[in-house]
């Protein structure tokens, strides 16, 4: 196995670069660095729209959400494949359709982990900024969203381990990233495929656990600084923050 | 400067929590309301800046009807001052920046005029040398005063308290108490929900007595202490000082 590496690590790392499409491990990277960097604007979005306290805003948003929370990845990677050229007006290359796709299916995710950031605010947060004078949307970008998101950074480490999961199915679609050069060195190789497809396995599997591990450490640093907060006794987490006033 | 007018509010079609409300405060006076738990107290405070919604009657503050659809509530809310039961600062900002964001953002401020003005806050509430601490590393007590340094900074001409020292520790009620009768009689008008009635005997000028949503007593310190003249009232007097 270790012979492979040696041989290919190249391939496995870049592609074909510089010779052909950037591929490998640094274009799956790219690819779930460009979905998170997209999807997350997106998510943000979805996430006011879900808590907002007018149904016509909050319903829709809900919808997106439960239907992309209800699809295999496949179906949504296979409709991007089909609809984005049609719905944009020209051809896209695989990796912005499996970056498309992955806006579409991650934001769903991420919203709903930005909207129990969100909820999981003691309500006094934002009566605090509306008792000021701030209004809705202030109150979310100056109070609430900045700590809704640094406390939620730890699930978010958490969707984009996901997302780099997610890339390998741009396999189907011929994407050129980890997954498809390891297809590639199998066909070179013909013989050790177990060998080529641990390989794979196991680099995953590096990549992932490493992130985990840093959200886990990451997760326990920010309870450490929520806690020794002598003056607070308690802040119960209310469901309905955000949903109490409609802004004009 | 305050007034209320029948005002009623309901949670629910049966739960009453507001009766009829009718009474007023004048400008730069200090209002104690006090009243058994669950009688309305937070409910009544949190009607005059409109973070309750009523079901009848009026409120009036410096003349304008706070609840009309017209009435602009964020404008109305920066000449509210409202200091928490539990503080509610922002936990990820410094003391300086929970004091100056108001002014700064809403008053059109500069930074450093805001920063000026947020010193001259802190040495009155005893803090000159907290302008750099996050809350996280501030007690009880030090918090709220920071809480109240934070209203102030919109020189609202109205402050309203919600239980202001009910979630100290009882070594840290007196630092705060002593903040907020350094600012009555300072020409601004306060309301204060409170069980210190040490703090209602030597700094208000009218104490409001509130049970089941119903303004029972709205009398001078004295009267109200020496001969309450309602029952209920005498039992909750009673029940205070065991
Ligand atoms: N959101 C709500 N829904 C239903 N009932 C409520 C709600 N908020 C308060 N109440 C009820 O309204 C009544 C008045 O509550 P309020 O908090 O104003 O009392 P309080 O005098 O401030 O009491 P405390 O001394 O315990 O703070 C209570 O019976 C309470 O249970
Ligand atoms: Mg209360």
């Amino acid at each position: 196995m270790l012979e492979i590496i040696q041989n290919n690590w190249m391939l496995l790392l870049i592609g074909q670069y510089p010779n052909g499409p950037l591929g490998g491990i640094v274009a799956t990277l790219l690819l779930a660095i460009a979905g998170l960097a997209l999807a997350f604007p997106v998510a943000v979005l979805l996430a006011v729209a879900r808590i907002s306290p007018f149904r016509w805003v909050s319903l829709p948003a809900a919808a997106i959400v439960h239907v992309v929370r209800g699809t295999p990845f496949l179906m949504v990677l296979f409709w991007s494949y089909f609809a984005l050229p049609v719905l944009i007006g020209r051809p896209l290359s695989g990796f912005w359709t499996l970056v498309g796709a992955l806006v579409l299916y991650e934001s769903a995710y991420l919203a709903e982990v930005i909207r129990a950031g969100i909820q999981a605010l003691p309500k006094g947060q934002e009566e605090a900024a509306r008792s000021l004078g701030f209004g809705y949307f202030r109150t979310l970008a100056l109070v609430i969203l900045p700590q809704a998101l640094y406390n939620s950074l730890p699930a978010l480490i958490g969707q984009f381990v996901s997302l780099i999961k997610e890339t390998s199915l741009g396999y189907v679609i011929s994407v050129n990233e980890f997954t498809y050069a390891a297809a590639q060195l199998n066909s070179q190789l013909l013989v050790q495929p177990v060998e080529v497809f641990t390989i794979l396995a196991i680099t995953y599997f590096i990549i992932c656990f490493t992130l985990t591990q840093s959200a886990r450490w990451l997760e326990q640093r920010i309870a450490r600084s929520r806690q020794g907060r002598p003056g607070r006794r308690e802040a119960q987490p209310q469901t309905d923050i955000l949903a109490t006033e409609p802004m004009p | 400067m305050i007034r209320f007018d029948k005002v009623n509010k309901w949670y629910g079609p049966d739960v009453q929590v507001l009766n009829d409300i009718t009474a007023e405060v004048n400008k730069g006076e200090v209002v104690v309301l006090c009243g058994p738990s669950g009688s309305g107290k937070t409910t009544l405070i949190r009607t005059i800046n409109r973070l309750e919604p009523i079901n009848s009657g009026t409120i009036t503050v410096n003349g304008q009807e706070t609840h009309a659809k017209s009435v602009d509530v964020n404008r109305l809310r920066r000449d509210i001052g409202f200091v928490f039961q539990q503080f509610n600062l922002f936990p990820h900002m410094s003391v300086m920046d929970n004091i100056t964001l108001a002014p700064r953002k809403l008053r059109g401020m500069s930074r450093a005029e805001a920063e000026e003005k947020a010193r001259t806050l802190l040495v009155r509430v005893g803090l000159e040398d907290k302008a750099g601490a996050y809350p996280s590393q501030l007690s009880g007590g030090q918090s709220q005063r920071v809480a109240i340094a934070r209203s102030l900074a919109m020189d609202p001409p109205i402050i309203l308290f919600d239980e202001p020292t009910s979630a100290l520790d009882p070594e840290m009620v007196g630092e705060v108490l002593a903040v907020i009768k350094g600012l009555a009689h300072t020409g601004i008008t306060m309301m204060c929900v409170t069980h210190e009635m040490g703090f209602a005997r030597e700094a208000a000028d009218r104490v409001w007595f509130l049970d089941k949503g119903v303004l029972l007593e709205d009398a001078k310190p004295d009267a109200f202490f020496s001969s309450p003249r309602h029952p209920r009232a005498q039992r909750f007097l009673a029940d205070l000082r065991h």
